[in-house]
């Protein structure tokens, strides 16, 4: 049993914590929430430039590191409220073109993106927010040497700055995904507004001819790819909420220790310890949890009642500690110029994002029927 | 990073579990009893202490003691091992006020005679300790306790009373605190930590029974009562400095998650038997799988703290809270699964896992007391883990 971080671990940690502290500043948070991107393009190449892009992938195609180092980044990333394309190209597309590639593709798209020359997405919900294969009714007829897709794609991440975007259709009895570059004829992306400032969009298919070259792995298979990388997708979210629970707190007890209130700083009474007290404990929780099913992740073992354990827990910690720092605050916190809310948004928007806690309670129940 | 524990940690479990399964005693195995409800069996504190040998003669009670002083050297992690293994098996012998409160404090602040006198006894299993912390007037603000010990040539004697003394009536030895100096300031610097023999002239034990009607915890009256000096650990006045780095030890003795993992596990079975889990009850049951196992990493954390020699500040107050208030959450919710069937008492036939609900729920009341007090603990993560400040 081994808790610590090793040195490529702590060194990661050190480097993205340093970085993102320096350049993705509350001021830039707040543009980036306005901005399409999330990101300026100056800090995106740094990124590139620190090989954060290629985390986890093999070294051939231009990676560096395995999934612990890319959940430590993660962390670090929500402690600023990252807002940049990172998860959907490295979260969920880098991961998907590993597992379901092939050569030549992983050839073609992974060296490229942890260069940083393109931004991949993926396209999953349609109706819901279910995640489950049944939900996937876009259609991919065979016509020929090639597919036509034919539907609309829901809280697509990132889809107004994505190059390409892979696609969970349905052929037949089976789910197929492909990969598909953004500007082809018959592709419209609608950009949402969300509460978060997250960057998030609809994509519409109209009879998109997509080539059977383009299939990632094989085909009716593309399930069992959506269901490891849902797996990769959640613990990311873990990690990020971590982070910004882990802000949340440093805010609020920097406030508790120089507000002062009947004559004492108020992190003196008793009624705001306890939250405090209970606020590290949520996410001391939460670290532990997401960290243990980010090792298993790595290790190749089995997780699908440890994800589900982990996105239940950190999903509704990371509420509580939102809602604690909030109270804490008073009404500075309340303010739109305060910084607390994007963090309290960006939490809720997690939590939801790829299965809320009442999502993964359902799936928890289900193991023991 | 690893979450795994070592091949020798596994065969060690394995080991436990074979051992536990044939030596346990049958018919708390047949009634699952649970740690925290074993007094409230017939004939338990011979059942216990029979047990407690037999842990003891496997040199089980001592493995991660150095090996000087009869232990095995090896990783708080086996004691962890061992104690998930006594709650799966349903299994008592396992004195943690000997083993874990006051031989680790032994172990840390104890003379080389002190180690070689009392430690034998507690890893042989035949020894039992009771802890003389808590007084009428002062359990959480315990530097404030009164009982006072007065010098007397080669002695201190002892006068006051102690409560909430669990296990005194048939302890053999008791750790106690007591004041050694009223003028002390602060007054923690008072404060002397006795070794004293129950034995002892002076000594009145009167039962305090608990609302789950169980008999677990005394008070204890000091009448003159004469300790020799050789009997204190560390020195005169450092009493303080002993018991808050045994209180660490005892915030991470028992694993709360592990027996509220068990009792739910047993109330989920009984409920599918009787077909009486319905949709609201899965979720409930969901949610504490989810508590259960945040709080066994929290436990699995500051053991690994432990294991690598780091100084705990406020993990073991987070550990001991998360691991006793899963305990309660578990016993309530084995009552909204059985309902009134849940309060009915062992005597009636008509109650489920032996009437183990009823008597877990009510003796759950004192989980957020027991070891520190649940606000207790928030004051320690708060002050000692968070650097908030003190009002006082």
């Amino acid at each position: 049993m081994d808790f610590g971080l090793n040195e490529q671990q702590e060194m990661m940690q050190t480097l993205a914590k340093d970085f993102l502290a320096a350049e993705y500043t509350d001021k830039v948070l707040k543009a980036m929430v306005k901005d399409d991107l999330g990101c300026t393009p100056e800090i995106w190449d740094k990124i590139a430039g620190m090989n954060l892009l290629g985390l986890s992938l093999p070294e051939k195609y231009g990676g560096v590191g395995d999934f612990l180092d890319l959940t430590v980044v993660l962390e670090e990333m929500g402690r600023v409220c990252f807002l940049g394309p990172y998860f959907s190209t490295v979260v969920l597309s880098a991961s998907l073109i590993m597992d379901a590639g092939s050569e030549e593709q992983k050839k073609q798209y992974l060296p490229t993106i942890a260069e940083g020359k393109i931004l991949v997405t993926l396209a999953l919900s349609e109706t819901s927010d279910n995640y489950t294969a049944d939900d996937i009714k876009l259609k991919a007829v065979a016509k020929g040497d090639s597919y036509i897709l034919n539907g609309t794609k829901i809280f697509v991440p990132d889809a107004r700055a994505a190059n390409y975007v892979i696609v969970a259709a349905r052929t037949g009895k089976g789910v197929t995904l492909f990969i598909v570059d953004i500007n082809t004829s018959g592709i419209t992306v609608n950009t949402y507004q969300t509460v978060a400032g997250d960057k998030q969009g609809e994509i519409i298919f109209k009879d998109v001819k997509i080539s059977a070259k383009d299939i990632l792995g094989e085909v009716n298979q593309g399930w069992s790819y959506i269901e490891k990388v849902l797996r990769k997708a959640n613990i990311a979210r873990c990690a990020e909420m971590v982070g910004m629970a882990e802000q949340a707190l440093k805010l609020t007890l920097d406030y508790a220790k120089e507000r002062i209130a009947f004559g004492h700083p108020i992190g003196a009474f008793q009624s705001i310890q306890h939250r405090c007290a209970d606020m590290k404990m949520d996410i001391d929780g939460s670290r532990f949890i997401t960290y243990q099913s980010a090792w298993k992740i790595n290790e190749g073992i089995d997780t699908e009642k440890d994800v589900a354990i982990a996105k239940a827990f950190v999903s509704q910690a990371c509420q509580r500690v939102m809602h604690s720092a909030h109270q804490v605050h008073g009404a500075i916190g309340f303010t739109e110029d305060h910084i607390l809310h994007y963090y309290t948004k960006r939490a809720r928007a997690y939590e939801f994002s790829f299965g809320g806690a009442d999502t993964q309670l359902e799936k928890i129940a289900a193991l023991y029927r | 990073m690893d979450f795994r524990f070592s091949l020798e940690e596994e065969n060690f479990r394995q080991e436990v579990a074979v051992f536990l399964e044939k030596e346990g005693p049958k018919e708390w195995q047949k009634k699952k009893v649970s740690f925290f409800d074993m007094s409230g069996q017939e004939n338990w504190i011979a059942i216990h202490r029979e047990m407690s040998q037999k842990l003891g003669a496997k040199g089980w009670l001592s493995l991660h003691w150095p090996k000087e002083y009869g232990g095995q050297g090896l990783s708080p992690f086996y004691r962890l091992i061992l104690r998930e293994e006594l709650a799966k098996y349903h299994c008592p012998g396992y004195h943690s006020l000997s083993v874990d409160f006051v031989a680790p404090a032994i172990l840390l602040k104890g003379s080389d005679e002190l180690k070689k006198r009392f430690l034998p006894g507690i890893a042989s299993g035949e020894v039992m300790w009771c802890e003389g912390l808590s007084e009428p007037g002062h359990g959480s603000d315990l530097a404030a306790i009164e009982s006072f010990a007065k010098q007397d040539g080669e002695s201190y004697v002892v006068n006051g009373q102690k409560i909430w003394t669990t296990y005194a009536h048939f302890a053999d030895w008791m750790f106690l605190l007591a004041r050694t100096d009223r003028q002390a300031q602060p007054n923690y610097r008072g404060l002397t930590f006795f070794l004293v023999d129950m034995h002892t002239p002076g000594i009145t034990v009167n039962p305090i029974i608990n609302m789950a009607g169980h008999y677990d915890f005394n008070e204890v009256f000091f009448d003159d009562v004469r300790i020799p000096k050789e009997n204190i650990v560390d020195s005169i006045n450092r009493g303080w400095y002993v018991a808050m780095a045994l209180l660490d030890f005892e915030r991470t003795s028992d694993l709360g998650y592990a027996i509220a993992g068990t009792l739910l596990n047993d109330i989920v079975e009984c409920a599918r038997e009787r077909d009486i889990l319905d949709a609201q009850n899965q979720i409930r049951m969901a949610e504490l799988v989810v508590e259960c196992e945040v709080a066994r990493l929290t436990h699995y954390h500051v053991t690994w703290m432990q294991a690598q020699g780091k100084g705990t500040t406020y993990e073991a107050a987070a550990c001991k809270l998360l691991g006793f208030e899963s305990i309660q959450h578990v016993a309530e919710f084995g009552l909204k699964v059985f309902k009134q069937f849940g309060l009915l008492s062992d005597k009636s036939s008509l109650a489920p896992l032996y009437g183990r609900i009823s008597s877990c729920y009510l003796r759950s009341f004192g989980h957020s007391m027991e070891a520190g007090t649940s606000e207790i603990d928030r004051d320690v993560i708060a002050q000692r883990g968070l650097g908030l400040p003190r009002l006082r």
